[in-house]
């Protein structure tokens, strides 16, 4: 009977202390640019979601695309409507890990993240570098990779061919504090 | 031994749901936002008339729309092509929801102005609506001097108004359907027969074919139409083609003319006999730098 008790205590403990170790941002930054010599698209996403799990270092994060905001209006309906098509697919979405997270000491670390980024449905691997800068209670992670546009099955017309760069150049910058449910 | 082994299950099970729930904890800390229907129509127009669509704040469009003369005029007048009637306008977004507009058009030498208002956004998740609804109202004048100079009419008479509700469900991303009630009224009718006042229905829609592409159709029902012409109802069938900042339509139908006004109470050629026009609209959209600092 005793070692029931240890057991639910101890299982208890387990949840109690993975409840601790995740830390999410609702407002992580993610910004894109395409630059052609006609014209430079930017568009910035303030609402950001992402998690990571410190126990394995495992990151998820999400991103509503109708989140982005573009310097021209039409630009932004064009990038909903035709582009990604916001509506059969409103997410794009992270899944993946931070590299040797638990054996990261420093305060400032430079670590790869793998995993597999779905944006219109369409799922790639990827690995790129970042940041990562740790404080007692945020954990801060940036950087900066490239995806091509024709990877993820979006479709330039030709008109517009000269306008939008083949691949994008993605920024991210996630800070995030200590998750509590 | 046995506890050790529970524990370990409990364990793993715990690891395993917290790897895997990570997008699930995402998905339950989302934001609750209300999600716009975008795009019920690509465009500022159906075909002929308005759609609930209004440019967005700061953007100027330069709108140039063109109806020739009937097909069924044969090879001699080229099909039609010889005749021409132009409409060329510049509407401009002055918020999200309100929209002005400055036409002319050669059919009566018309100058036209208008004022759009969307009340109603159709919206998913929170709150949500099922219906989309913008009122339009405009004042045409006709400037033609086609009138006996001893009897020249005032500038009052030369006016007409028109206003019209706009009710429009975008059903599906390939389907939006929109009834449009709309009220004309002349300072001067030709004969006493003609009414001041013409009510009218109006049903329109739009079906996707593909990414860029999509089917119109407009249809207006007059009431109590004019009694000095015989007028018949304007119907319209058309193809719209969305290249980047600019939406080309060509349109068959059998009204000439591109404003409310005229082409809902004054058309008199019968689609079906043949009397169709061949007519395209074409828009060019404009927009200054915007800094949007609304990150809703």
């Amino acid at each position: 009977m005793k070692s029931i008790y240890i057991t639910i205590c101890l299982f208890l403990c387990v949840t109690f202390t993975y409840g601790q170790e995740k830390f999410l941002t609702k407002q992580g930054e993610v910004s894109f640019f395409s630059s052609t010599p006609i014209e430079d698209i930017k568009a910035e996403n303030h609402q950001v979601l992402s998690i990571i799990d410190t126990k394995d270092g495992s990151l998820a994060i999400a991103i509503l695309m109708k989140s982005f905001m573009f310097e021209k209006s039409l630009m932004q309906e064009h990038f909903n409507e035709n582009y990604v098509e916001s509506d059969t697919y409103p997410k794009a979405i992270f899944k993946g890990k931070i590299k040797d997270f638990n054996s990261l000491n420093l305060n400032t670390n430079e670590v790869v993240i793998t995993g597999d980024i779905t944006i219109h449905g369409v799922t790639k691997s990827i690995e790129t570098k970042a940041k990562l800068i740790k404080t007692a209670d945020s954990l801060l992670l940036n950087g900066t990779f490239t995806i091509q546009i024709a990877d993820f099955d979006i479709s330039i017309p030709s008109v517009v061919a000269n306008n939008i760069a083949e691949n994008l150049n993605i920024d991210f910058k996630l800070n995030h504090n200590p998750y509590n449910k | 031994m046995r506890n050790l082994l529970t524990l370990f299950v409990l364990f793993t099970i715990t690891s395993k749901t917290m790897a895997q729930d990570l997008l699930n904890i995402l998905e339950s800390e989302a934001p609750k936002t209300k999600n716009y229907t975008s795009a019920t129509f690509k465009g500022t127009r159906i075909l002929n008339g308005h759609s609930i669509e209004l440019r967005k704040k700061g953007v100027t469009e330069f709108v140039i729309s063109h109806r020739f003369g009937r097909v069924n005029l044969g090879i001699d007048e080229l099909y039609g092509l010889d005749q021409s009637n132009i409409r060329f306008a510049l509407e401009k977004g002055i918020t999200d929801n309100l929209m002005v507009g400055l036409g002319r058009s050669s059919f009566e030498k018309t100058y036209d102005g208008f004022l759009k208002y969307k009340l109603i956004k159709q919206r998913s998740n929170k709150n949500s609506t099922p219906i989309s609804a913008t009122v339009f109202g405009s004042v045409a004048y006709r400037s033609i001097k086609d009138f006996d100079p001893l009897d020249k009419p005032t500038f009052n008479q030369k006016l007409t108004y028109f206003t019209q509700l706009m009710i429009a469900r975008k059903f599906s991303p390939e389907l939006s359907l929109q009834i449009m009630p709309s009220y004309t009224y002349r300072n001067l009718v030709k004969t006493n027969d003609d009414p001041h006042g013409i009510a009218a229905i109006g049903f329109g829609g739009r079906a996707k074919i593909s990414k860029r592409m999509a089917l119109n159709a407009e249809y207006h029902y007059t009431i109590n139409p004019l009694k000095s012409i015989d007028t018949t109802n304007s119907l319209a069938l058309g193809l719209e083609i969305e290249t980047g900042g600019h939406v080309f339509q060509i349109i068959l139908s059998n009204s000439i003319t591109m404003i409310e006004k005229s082409f809902i109470t004054e058309s008199t050629d019968n689609f079906f006999e043949g009397d169709i026009h061949l007519g395209f609209n074409i828009s060019r959209a404009f927009q200054g730098k915007k800094k949007n600092k609304n990150h809703n």
